[in-house]
């Protein structure tokens, strides 16, 4: 059964005069244990995907479904890690780590101990009582990440999280999340604009349009997990890579020619 | 390094502040001023060591309800600010009114306190609460209102309730608003005190000046005032101090 399923999501605004379309018949899933990708040109209502996924919106029409359950307009059964850290300048690292265990209930030495425990694992170990003022942008999404790890809902959904990191941390950043996620298997939903980042670490990628969004084209990526970075070079790859900004580009001169 | 610096910003102003009681003191000698008319710095030095002990009883008393309208007029600041921010509504309801509010200068409030009231401590209290209220709700509310929107967008994904976004998000993310506003209201409290002393009563700093403009004894009417100066430094200061205490989150705005 799939963790998360949308089913053809319609999402419209209102605005001036007319209603105007963000999201349009918008189907997908998530697998147990799959790690898949949204790509899509800026502005194609990817965060408003989020937002209904969150339970934030409720979609002008379809449905969301966790576990099989429909949860349309639930909100708190995700855990999301955002494009900017959100780190609270007042807690320190552990305390920011916390910080979803705690709004979902859990006990806080409970919560506390995880911390202690995955800090020096994800090479923030000495920082428990820093405050995230010191830690730099890449570690900043350490922490957020662990924040997210470590809540309780099985689902993660990942909203561009390297989005401002300079393309040396990026690459580092990378490697590390699927070094951990490839040792636990979360499911996981990753927006990204970079194709090469959805390449490299997905099992599967949705390629959407511009507005309003629908799936243009679902690609399964077929390289061997543990990944390698090596795989960038290889000749599949950049086909792929052709392939999805081939789509892309289409759909920005598409969108120019308006 | 810091400190030099602080010497080198210091001194000039510590070297005007001396040059104006040199020509104080110079203008009262040879100028031939009446010394009750206006007394020289020497003499009023010399009277505040002699006066000490009265002056001390009374700055006690000042000191006292200053600090307990101050406790009460700042907690009442901060819990209204919290309920007009919480309760849906109030704040478009109440906030234009509490404006409104406070074009009427809290100090003619004071002779109608006291008829309310009567002569004791309560009439005062009131006062000192009432004029540091509202700078504590005003820079707390706008506290509340400039919360981090990508903070309140995570804790909205994350499904936490009105609850734990206020107390976890809303509350500490005011927290520097708060004080900017607690240390306006610290100023405030030394006036709001000393005023309500004017009005009635038998002790404190407001109190012994009304005593001495009956006698024309201006030098320990100067005594009276460098005593309320210090006394809101010194308040002040130990706000900030407390603030630089609790904030250290803050230090990445300044760099």
């Amino acid at each position: 059964m799939s963790k998360l399923e949308l089913k053809s999501i319609h999402q419209s605004f209102p605005s001036k005069k007319q209603m105007t379309k963000v999201l349009s018949e918008i189907s997908l899933q998530v697998n147990e244990g799959e790690f898949v990708s949204i790509i899509g040109p800026s502005g194609s209502g990817k965060s408003t995907l989020f937002h209904i996924i969150g339970g934030l919106l409720t979609p002008s029409s379809g449905a969301v479904l966790l576990d099989g359950n429909a949860v349309t307009g639930q909100k708190g059964l995700i855990s999301y890690m955002p494009q900017q850290p959100a780190l609270f300048p007042w807690r320190s690292i552990e305390e920011n780590v916390i910080l979803a265990q705690e709004v979902a209930g859990i006990a806080r030495d409970q919560a506390l101990a995880a911390a202690r425990e995955w800090l020096p694992r994800v090479g923030l170990g000495g920082y428990e009582k820093e405050l995230p003022h010191v830690l730099s942008g890449g570690m900043q999404q350490r922490v957020s990440f662990l924040r997210a790890l470590l809540s309780p809902q099985e689902l993660m959904c990942l909203d561009e999280p390297f989005g401002a990191l300079d393309a040396l941390t990026r690459q580092e950043m990378q490697a590390w999340l699927l070094n951990i996620w490839e040792q636990n298997k979360r499911s996981i939903l990753f927006v990204t604009h970079s194709i090469e980042e959805a390449l490299y670490m997905s099992d599967r990628i949705y390629v959407l349009s511009n507005k309003p969004s629908t799936v243009l084209e679902e690609l399964i990526v077929p390289f061997a997990r543990p990944r390698q970075e090596a795989i960038m070079q290889d000749a599949l790859f950049q086909e792929m890579r052709l392939h999805i900004q081939g789509l892309l580009r289409k759909e920005v001169q598409h969108d120019q020619r308006h | 390094m810091k400190q030099q610096r602080w010497i080198r910003a210091g001194w000039p102003p510590i070297v005007v502040v001396i040059l104006v009681l040199l020509i104080w003191q110079l203008a009262v000698t040879w100028g031939n001023t009446a010394s009750w008319l206006l007394p020289s710095p020497l003499k009023i030095m010399t009277e505040g060591t002699t006066d000490m002990a009265r002056v001390w009883l009374h700055t006690q008393a000042t000191i006292k309800i200053m600090l307990i309208g101050f406790v009460v007029g700042s907690g009442l600041g901060l819990l209204l600010a919290s309920i007009l921010h919480i309760v849906p509504g109030f704040k478009a309801g109440f906030y234009p009114l509490l404006i409104l509010s406070q074009n009427v200068p809290t100090i003619a409030l004071g002779p109608l306190l006291i008829i309310l009231f009567g002569f004791g401590v309560l009439p005062k209290i009131i006062l000192i609460s009432l004029v540091c209220f509202f700078p504590v709700t005003m820079a707390t509310l706008d506290g509340f209102m400039q919360t981090d929107r990508m903070m309140y967008n995570y804790m909205q994904m994350l499904g936490a309730s009105k609850r734990q976004i206020f107390f976890k998000l809303e509350l500490p993310h005011a927290l520097p608003f708060l004080f900017s506003g607690l240390k306006i209201s610290a100023t405030y409290s030394v006036m709001g005190a000393v005023i309500s002393e004017w009005l009635g009563g038998g002790e404190g700093l407001g109190y012994y000046m009304i005593l001495q403009k009956s006698s024309f004894r201006a030098d320990r009417e100067f005594v009276a005032i460098l005593v309320i100066v210090g006394l809101s430094l010194l308040f002040f200061w130990l706000i900030a101090l407390l603030e630089k205490w609790i904030i250290r989150w803050n230090v990445k705005r300044s760099s």
